[in-house]
């Protein structure tokens, strides 16, 4: 075996994750990878921190490379450990918990630092920065308990931060040096529309606000304006621009200028380390976007297989990632002798486009309110097209241009191979189509997953979607993500994540904020809803019960012909004479006309009026017996067989075990119904092996197992682990189901749940990880102590009463008939 | 139970009977009234509407007052189709159509239902 060169990475932001990517995608062994990164975490996707302080999405949501990648690729990630100095003479990099790393060659990726206005009270506790992950977590922690905030700088960053903070419930106010926000992206009257958008979000802006002084003794208290006006502030964020991070390549000797210079072929001053990222300057312009980074990487990995590709500079875009405003900007837009500009107004729809035109060529754009052609327009003025032949109709767009039809597919079809769709990673319609083709891809997800494309920002997702149309005819399925349903676009994991991001705690809640597009939802939202909100908020939430099925609203099954079915439970199938009796009278008392043994082993009552049920019940309840939840989307019954009470093979107390699991679950609710079984020995008589979650005891302990399945569908279980103690099977199953109540869909079998997110993410998160395990355990003991109420017993008590007497009765013959 | 009589006061064309109070029903809910040919149900909507229409699912027969009440319509319990509480039509592809009453409420709070006929609204 070759002795492999070795590579060492100093940061791990996004320009060298792309550049190991295609280093690895094309000579996976040619190195031994060493990555020093100060952050003690994964590559994640830090355009998308705007999305997690806005609570749209999770830190999960936005991993790039989780650990298994690394584990995979076998590289070594310094987490958390900062390169502190580069010994070119030794070939050397020492990290900040003193390791030595020796490397052939050196790829510095430092990315860039929040600049810092250097103002009097700049050091206070609660002036932060916008950054990374941890300043996220910082504005959260501030943001929770209310108050008021400040950011310093109107631009990208300042305005998603605001926005961001103002969804988290922080009153915000955005102070800006210039006339204009975002005054490098945009012209005056897109700055005035954009002022106006934020302003109507709740968010105070002041313009041409300069700041004097941040107030306070040991934590910000305010903030002093150059006008000696004094604002309130219990944090304040300065977002007033970036600086390259030089230092390190500077002390090493190497030539820095406002960043790290590199050449054409992303090398520096020393011919063995070559620079990527937002801590370069290449032809003296240093870059604050993901587009031309990742153009940087692509060389970058080229040159570290020793080719010739080289880096000629970027144009680029830019798109604030606030939902609901739509703006787009790129090149330049000043106003010139010999320029002419081209705009459309439409102040009822609240649009403006300025188009910038230099020699019959596109060199600035502006877009405000209508996006859709940023990327026709973009590809225009990056090709240097000339626009002589489309003056007139240019503005309206491409589907004016040229007579194009005014079908979007027809839209994509009429672009050139190589336009860029997607800006953040730089991928050309070619690249798309091929990949679709070439591996025959019907899904955004796979599409994403191949080539990249809307995979960060995701502002290119619908022209993705167009193209996949466009490649695919009728094989293209649109909306890889289900709606939850006709009233809202939104797939049921997105309404999840937001009810829980945004603290919704009722329907209404829900409906208004989502922005529900019927006034009281439908039969298939409701009862998700209701759900969802029952599982995330235990204790707080109230059940709301006409967004319950009818069964679960009346706690009993309906039938074919309008009555019910009652089905006490018998914990574990389990019963005694005492029990039958009792239920023997009351089929007697009520002439109920069946009487039939189920298959979860208890006994059902069938066709008792509504009228009847309390009474039923109450006799019930008085011989012990309570609901079975035979209704429920929520624990049914757990089987067991007589295990080594009687059963000459018995290894464990199955039925012990069985009791004990009912006994701890019964009265949850859960996504779908959880059916759940426990054998004595792997003979299985209880039928565990078919059951949501089921338990085989064998000589050392249990074996849990999930997902099977024995309805339309036949599914075996997989074993999830095994464990020792009776202690620790209850503790498993319990972790288990909570977990599919926080993950699973509403309507979605555990078997479905398990397919979708995977068996080994679920042993993951059960199995191996003993602290997300405890966690779950206890939030599920937490909740059941709301669900554990008999709720017959508390329907014989008179809750409810309209559901089961009629409104009134009419007894004589009406005249109309 | 309580036999009630027309309502002396109405038109003799129309005959209202009071059937209970608009508090009797909850909110996106329904109620059933016994008539000695069957149930009727009446609906409560969000917006305090009331309809009145067979509790007879035109599909097979199913017990509407059961099921979940949505804006102006309610989702039949046993196979979900959705029927227009208004109209008393089968919405979407379903086809058919369920009896509908006329209903009014009063400044008390009270709601009457005529049972003469027509698809009727509340005032
Ligand atoms: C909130 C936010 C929103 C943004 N939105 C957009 C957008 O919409 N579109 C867009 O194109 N761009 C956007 N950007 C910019 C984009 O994120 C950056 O251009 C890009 O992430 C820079 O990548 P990088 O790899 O060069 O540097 P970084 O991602 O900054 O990575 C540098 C890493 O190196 C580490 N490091 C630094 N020094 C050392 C050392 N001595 N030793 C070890 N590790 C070190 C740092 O801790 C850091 O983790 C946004 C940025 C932010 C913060
Ligand atoms: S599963 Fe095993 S222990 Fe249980 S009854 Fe069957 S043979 Fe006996
Ligand atoms: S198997 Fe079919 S017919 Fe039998 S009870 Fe279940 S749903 Fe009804
Ligand atoms: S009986 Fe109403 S939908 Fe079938």
């Amino acid at each position: 075996m070759t002795i492999r060169k070795k590579l060492v990475v100093i940061g791990n932001g996004m320009a060298p994750g792309r550049a190991l990517e295609r280093l690895l995608e094309k000579a996976p062994d040619a190195y031994e990878i060493t990555i020093f990164n100060a952050e003690p975490r994964v590559n994640y996707d830090r355009i998308m921190l705007s999305p997690v302080l806005s609570g749209e999405k999770s830190y999960e949501d936005i991993l790039i490379h989780d650990d298994a990648w690394y584990a995979e690729h076998g590289l070594t990630l310094k987490k958390g450990c900062k390169a502190t100095s580069i010994d070119r003479e030794k070939k050397q990099v020492t990290g900040a918990d003193g390791s030595v790393v020796d490397y052939d060659k050196l790829l510095i990726a430092t990315g860039s630092s929040p600049f810092i206005i250097p103002i009097p009270g700049k050091d206070l506790d609660g002036v932060l920065t916008y950054r990374d992950l941890d300043d996220v977590e910082a504005m959260l922690a501030a943001a929770k308990s209310g108050g008021s905030a400040v950011v310093i700088g109107g631009g990208l960053l300042g305005l998603e931060a605001a926005a961001g903070l103002t969804e988290r419930g922080m009153d915000v106010t955005v102070l800006h040096l210039m006339p204009t926000l975002m005054e490098r992206q945009l012209d005056t009257a897109a700055g005035y529309l954009l002022e106006r958008a934020i302003e109507a979000r709740g968010i105070k802006v002041r313009t041409a606000a300069n700041t004097h002084e941040i107030l306070g003794e040991e934590r910000v208290e305010g903030v002093r304006l150059d006008d000696g006006t004094e604002l309130p502030a219990d944090i304040v964020v300065m977002a007033v621009g970036i600086r390259p991070n030089g230092d390190l390549a500077r002390d090493a000797g190497l030539e820095v200028n406002r960043g790290i210079v590199v050449d054409d072929a992303m090398q520096t001053s020393d011919p063995d380390i070559l620079a990527v990222g937002e801590c370069v300057e290449h032809r003296g312009t240093a870059y604050g976007l993901v587009a031309p980074l990742y153009e940087m990487a692509a060389v970058v990995a080229d040159r570290l297989q020793d080719g010739s590709a080289t880096y000629t500079g970027s144009v680029t875009s830019t798109r604030l990632k606030v939902t609901g405003i739509d703006l787009f900007s790129a090149g330049d837009f000043a106003e010139g002798k010999d320029r002419e500009e081209i705009v459309l107004r439409d102040a009822t729809n609240g649009v403006y486009k300025r188009l910038v035109i230099q020699e019959d060529k596109l060199i600035g754009i502006v877009l405000y309110g209508d996006t859709k052609d940023g990327a026709w327009f973009f590809q225009l003025m990056r090709e240097g097209a000339s626009i002589e032949e489309m003056r007139e109709t240019l503005i309206f767009g491409q589907n004016y241009a040229g007579g194009s039809p005014l079908d979007p597919t027809a839209a994509v079809a009429a672009l050139p191979d190589d336009a860029e769709i997607c800006g953040c990673n730089g991928v050309c319609k070619s690249k798309i189509v091929g990949a679709i083709t070439e591996h025959g891809l019907t899904s955004l997800d796979e599409v994403r997953a191949r080539t990249k494309a809307s995979a960060s920002c995701g502002s290119c997702t619908g022209l993705v979607e167009q193209l996949m149309a466009f490649t695919l005819g009728d094989g293209f399925v649109p909306d890889a993500v289900q709606p939850m349903c006709g009233c809202t676009d939104l797939s049921h994991d997105d309404v999840r994540r937001l009810i829980v991001a945004k603290e919704l705690k009722s329907i209404p809640a829900v409906m208004q904020e989502l922005e529900w597009r019927t006034s009281c939802g439908c039969a298939k939202c409701r009862p998700a809803l209701n759900f969802y909100l029952v599982a995330d908020w235990p204790g707080e939430y109230e059940d709301d019960y006409q967004s319950r099925y009818i069964n679960e609203r009346v706690h009993a099954n309906i039938q074919k012909d309008g009555t019910y079915s009652v089905v006490p439970r018998m914990w574990g199938g389990m019963t005694s004479s005492q029990e039958l009796r009792a239920i023997a009278d009351v089929v007697d008392k009520f002439g109920i006309p069946s009487v039939k043994v189920t298959g979860g082993q208890r006994i059902d009552l069938l066709g008792v009026p509504k009228e009847n049920l309390p009474a039923v019940w109450a006799d019930l309840n008085a011989a012990g017996m309570v609901s079975g939840h035979a209704y429920a989307k929520g624990l049914r019954t757990v089987k067991t067989c007589v295990g080594t009470d009687w059963c000459r093979f018995g290894t464990q107390d199955s039925t012990g075990l069985g009791v004990k699991i009912e006994k701890m679950m019964w009265g949850s609710w859960t996504p779908h119904k959880v059916k759940m079984a426990v054998s004595g020995c792997p003979r299985n008589c209880a039928e565990a092996t078919c059951k949501d979650i089921g338990v085989i005891c064998v000589d050392s302990g249990y074996e849990l197992h999930v997902g099977g399945a024995a309805g339309m569908h036949i599914k075996g279980t997989e074993v999830m682990c095994s464990v020792e103690t009776e202690a620790e099977a209850l503790e498993y199953c319990a972790a288990v189901v909570q977990l599919y109540r926080e993950q699973g869909r509403y309507l979605e079998r555990i078997y479905k749940w398990m397919d979708r997110v995977g068996l080994d993410a679920i042993r993951e998160q059960v199995v191996e990880d003993e602290a997300k395990r405890t966690a779950l355990f206890e939030k599920f003991l937490y909740s059941q102590r709301f669900a554990q109420k008999d709720p017959w017993a508390e329907r014989v008590a008179g809750k409810d009463a309209h559901e089961f007497a009629p409104m009134n009765r009419i007894a004589m013959r009406e005249a109309a008939e | 139970m309580n036999e009630l009589s027309p309502t002396s006061t109405e038109p003799k064309a129309q005959h209202w009977f009071t059937i209970g109070r608009l508090s009797d029903i909850p909110r996106r809910g329904a109620r059933q009234v016994l008539l000695p040919r069957g149930p009727i149900a009446v609906f409560r909507t969000q917006t305090d509407e009331v309809y009145a229409i067979d509790d007879n699912c035109p599909h097979k027969g199913g017990p509407l007052s059961q099921g979940i009440v949505h804006d102006g319509a309610v989702t039949c319990p046993l196979h979900n189709w959705v029927i227009d509480l208004q109209t008393g039509d089968a919405m979407g592809a379903d086809q058919g159509c369920v009896r509908t009453y006329e209903v009014r409420k009063d400044a008390d709070g009270l709601v009457s239902v005529s049972l003469s006929g027509g698809s009727g609204k509340t005032e």
